[in-house]
C-alpha cells in the first residue's frame, strides 16, 4: 500500500489502470491510490488522464490529492519513513525520536535525503499503541523504537539498496 | 511422519506480534525444528493482545494452551533444548497455561472470544468456534426482529458517540416503504485514527469473518445489499485479511446473492482511505467513499436517511457490528445482561503508552480506571509515577489521579467531563509536560481539520499560538483567558467533534495540570482557574 516503486511513468499503464476502476461508484479514491501504488506517487500527468475520466476538473482531483496526506505529488525516495507522533507513542519517546530522527538524517517532516534514500513523514497512530515508539517502512510496522534502533534500521534501508545494486 | 503426530504451536501474526518480530521468529522455529525433525504444526493465530507477551508462543496439551513469552530469535535454541513443544516446561519463558493468566482470565471475552484462538483466516476454525451462527439465526427472522434482537441488546455504538445501534438501523429499516427499493448501504467505519486504540484493527486482523458476518447481519436487518468497510491507509495487514477473508466468504456463498441458499443477497467490499482523521466523522467518511474531500456535511439529514450517495446508509464502527454476531447468537440478554446502567454489554478497552502490560482488555462496563490502569496493566513500563491519562483518544480529556476512581461507563465519565470514546487508555509518567501535550492537541486539529467551520480551522491555529505565548511568558493571565474563550468558541461553534472536543484535552490540561502552564510565570487567573477546579 505504501510501498514507493521505482517504477517510471507510463501514461498506457495509468490509463489501464483508470479504466479498470472508473466504472466503481466513488472511484477516485481507488484510482489514487493504485496509481501511488504503481509509480509511488500520483504525476501531475495522471490527474491530466484522471479528471476527464471521472468528468471531473482538474481542480477537483488536485482538490482531493491535496486534501488527504497519503498522497503525494512528487516522487519519494527508495523508502519512505513514517513516525507515529501520537499521543500513545509522545508516551513512549516519540518526540525525541522525531528530533532524532530529522536531525540525523538532515531533513524535515515530507523531506527527502540527499542520497534519496529515505524520505521521512509523520503519521498520526499506526494502532500499535502498547508498543510504541512505533515506526513505518513500507508495509513493515517497528515497535519500541529508540534513537539507537532507528539509526539501525536506517542503516539497514541503506544498505539493503546497495546489495541489490552489487 | 503423519501430520496428526505433529505438535500444534501457535504464532502470533497480527501487527504488534510482527512488528515485535513474530515473523522472524517462526522462521527460525520452523528451520530449527526440521533441522532436529521435530514434527511441528505451525499455527498462525492472531494475537490475545497480551502485548508484554508477545510474541507469546502457544503449545497445545490437553490440558488447555501452554505459553511462552516474549519469545525473541535469541530464546529459540533454548526453547528447544527444554524441548518446549512437550508443554509445561521450567524454560525461564514459560508463563503457564494461557487461559490461566489473570489478566486473561479476569477479562469477559465476547467481541474478543476468538482472537488469538483460531487462524484468522481459517473459515472452517471460525464456524468451529460459534462463527457464522447469528447469520443462521438471523436468516431466519424477518428484517424488524433482526432490529429488535439488537434493541434488546443495549448496544451502543462504539465509535465513541454511543448512540442506540438499534434505534440507527430503526431508523434506516423505515427510511423507505418496500415499493419505492431504495438502495441503502452498510457502511463500516474502520478509520480507526484515535491514538491508543487498536481494537478494531485487532477484530479485522485477528477475526475478519466475525465483521463481515455482523456486516451481513445488519444488511439483512435493513434491506441494504451493499456493504463498504472504510478503512484507514496505515492498516496494511487488516486490508489484507480482511480481502483475504471477504474473497473466502464469497467462495463458501456467505456473500454475494445468495447467501446460504436464502436468496438474500449482500456485497461487500473494503475501502482504503488515505490519512485523514477526520474521516473518522461519519459524514466526512461518506463524502471520502464518495470520491471527494473529506469535508464534514451539516446534520440533518441524519445519514440514516440522506446518507451515502444519498441513500439511506447505516454507518456503524467496527466494535458494533463485531457485536453484532454475538447478539444473534447467544440473545439479546446474554449481552444486555454484561455492563452497568445504560451501557451494556463489554468495551474492549486499550491500554496503551508508557504501560507495562499493554494490551487489550475486553470487560463489562463499571470496573473504575484505577483498577485498569494498575490491577491489569501493572502502571507504567519504566516503573515511574504516572501522571496524566489520556482516555478516548486525541479529542478525549486528560484526567488527573483524582479522577481515577471513575468508573468505566459513559455516563459517570461524562459526568467528571471526560469521554470513554472508543475506550483508549494513554497512560503518561511524571516527566509529561502538559503544557506541551495542549500545545499538540490544538496542533493536530490544525493538522486535520477537514477546514469547513472557522472555530476549527482558524481556531486551532489561533489555539497552538496561544499556547505558545503562554509558554513564552507573555501575558500569561491575559492569554489564558483568551486560550479559555477559544475553547468555548470551539466547543459551541464547530460543526463536528473535531473541533468541538479538542478543547477537551486543552481545558483539562489546563484544569488539572495548571502547574505545567504557570511555570512559565505567576499567573493570578490560573491560580483562580486551580482554585475552581
Amino acid at each position: 500500500m505504501n510501498t514507493p516503486g521505482s517504477v517510471s511513468w507510463e501514461p498506457t499503464a495509468a490509463q489501464a489502470i483508470i479504466d479498470e476502476l472508473k466504472s466503481k461508484p466513488g472511484a477516485l479514491l481507488p484510482i489514487l491510490h493504485a496509481i501511488q501504488n504503481r509509480f509511488a506517487y500520483v504525476p501531475e500527468e495522471a490527474v491530466a488522464l484522471i479528471a476527464p475520466a471521472l468528468k471531473l476538473s482538474r481542480a477537483e482531483v488536485h482538490g482531493v490529492i491535496s486534501f488527504y496526506h497519503h498522497f503525494r505529488t512528487h516522487q519519494p525516495g527508495r523508502h519512505v519513513v513514517e513516525i507515529c507522533r501520537a499521543e500513545a507513542c509522545q508516551a513512549q519517546g516519540s518526540r525525541a525520536l522525531e528530533a532524532h530522527a530529522k536531525s540525523s538524517l538532515g531533513v524535515d517532516y515530507h523531506g527527502t535525503t540527499a542520497d534519496r534514500a529515505i524520505t521521512l513523514e509523520p503519521v498520526y497512530c499506526l494502532g500499535n499503541c502498547s508498543c510504541g515508539a512505533s515506526v513505518r517502512v513500507g508495509d513493515e510496522i517497528y515497535a519500541r523504537m529508540t534513537p539507537e534502533s532507528f539509526d539501525e534500521l536506517v542503516d539497514g534501508l541503506r544498505t539493503e539498496r546497495l546489495e541489490v545494486l552489487s | 511422519m503423519s501430520a496428526a503426530m505433529a505438535t500444534r504451536i501457535y504464532i502470533p501474526s497480527d501487527t504488534t506480534a510482527k512488528a515485535l518480530g513474530a515473523d522472524r521468529v517462526a522462521r527460525v522455529i520452523e528451520a530449527t525444528a526440521k533441522e532436529q525433525g521435530v514434527e511441528l504444526e505451525i499455527v498462525r493465530n492472531g494475537t490475545r493482545a497480551l502485548y508484554w507477551l508477545d510474541p507469546l508462543i502457544e503449545v497445545d496439551t490437553p490440558e488447555g494452551r501452554f505459553g511462552y513469552g516474549p519469545v525473541t530469535v535469541k530464546d529459540v535454541d533454548s526453547l528447544f533444548a527444554a524441548e518446549f513443544w512437550s508443554g509445561e516446561t521450567a524454560h525461564p519463558l514459560a508463563v503457564g497455561l494461557v487461559e490461566e493468566i489473570p489478566y486473561l482470565k479476569r477479562q469477559q471475552r465476547l467481541t474478543f472470544s476468538r482472537a488469538g484462538v483460531t487462524d484468522p483466516l481459517s473459515l472452517s476454525d471460525y464456524e468451529a468456534h460459534d462463527g457464522y451462527k447469528g447469520l443462521r439465526n438471523a436468516l431466519k427472522l424477518e428484517a424488524q426482529g433482526i432490529v429488535d434482537a439488537v434493541k434488546a441488546s443495549g448496544l451502543r455504538g462504539r465509535g465513541g458517540a454511543a448512540f442506540p445501534t438499534g434505534i440507527k438501523w430503526q431508523t434506516v429499516l423505515d427510511a423507505n416503504s418496500p415499493e419505492q427499493q431504495k438502495q441503502k448501504y452498510i457502511v463500516c467505519n474502520a478509520d480507526e485514527g484515535d491514538s491508543g486504540t487498536f481494537a478494531d484493527r485487532l477484530v479485522m486482523e485477528c477475526d475478519p469473518f466475525m465483521l463481515i458476518e455482523g456486516m451481513t447481519i445488519a444488511g439483512l436487518a435493513v434491506g441494504a445489499t451493499q456493504g463498504y468497510i472504510y478503512l484507514r491507509s496505515e492498516y496494511p495487514l487488516a486490508d489484507k485479511n480482511l480481502n483475504a477473508a471477504i474473497e473466502s466468504a464469497y467462495a463458501n456463498n456467505l456473500l454475494g446473492e445468495d447467501i446460504l441458499g436464502s436468496g438474500r443477497h449482500f456485497d461487500l467490499e473494503v475501502r482504503v482511505g488515505a490519512g485523514a482523521y477526520i474521516c473518522g466523522e461519519e459524514t466526512s467518511l461518506l463524502e471520502s467513499l464518495e470520491g471527494k474531500r473529506g469535508l464534514v456535511r451539516a446534520k440533518p439529514p441524519l445519514p440514516a436517511i440522506v446518507g451515502l450517495f444519498g441513500q439511506p446508509t447505516v454507518v456503524n464502527n467496527v466494535l458494533s457490528l463485531a457485536a453484532v454476531p454475538f447478539i444473534l447468537d447467544k440473545g439479546a440478554q446474554a449481552y444486555a445482561d454484561c455492563g452497568m446502567g445504560r451501557s451494556r454489554g463489554t468495551l474492549p478497552f486499550q491500554v496503551a503508552g508508557n504501560v507495562k502490560q499493554g494490551g487489550l482488555v475486553e470487560l463489562a462496563f463499571g470496573p473504575t480506571l484505577r483498577e485498569l490502569m494498575f490491577d491489569f496493566a501493572g502502571g507504567t513500563r519504566n516503573g515511574r509515577p504516572l501522571r496524566a491519562v489520556q482516555v478516548g483518544g486525541p479529542l478525549g480529556a486528560y484526567l488527573p489521579e483524582s479522577q481515577w476512581d471513575t468508573p468505566l461507563d459513559y455516563e459517570e465519565f461524562a459526568k467528571v467531563g471526560a469521554v470513554l470514546g472508543h475506550g483508549g487508555v494513554v497512560m503518561f509518567d511524571d516527566t509529561v509536560d502538559m503544557g506541551e501535550q495542549a500545545r499538540f492537541s490544538m496542533e493536530f486539529c490544525v493538522a486535520e481539520s477537514c477546514g469547513k467551520c472557522t472555530p476549527c480551522r482558524i481556531g486551532s491555529t489561533r489555539g497552538v499560538e496561544v499556547i505558545d505565548r503562554i509558554h513564552a511568558g507573555q501575558n500569561v493571565d491575559a492569554n489564558l483567558e483568551l486560550l479559555s474563550d477559544l475553547c468555548e468558541t470551539m466547543l459551541d461553534g464547530s460543526l463536528c467533534a473535531m473541533g468541538g472536543m479538542t478543547p477537551f484535552p486543552v481545558q483539562s490540561a489546563v484544569k488539572h495540570f495548571g502547574e505545567d502552564f504557570v511555570k512559565h510565570s505567576t499567573s493570578e487567573h490560573l491560580n483562580s482557574v486551580l482554585e475552581e477546579a
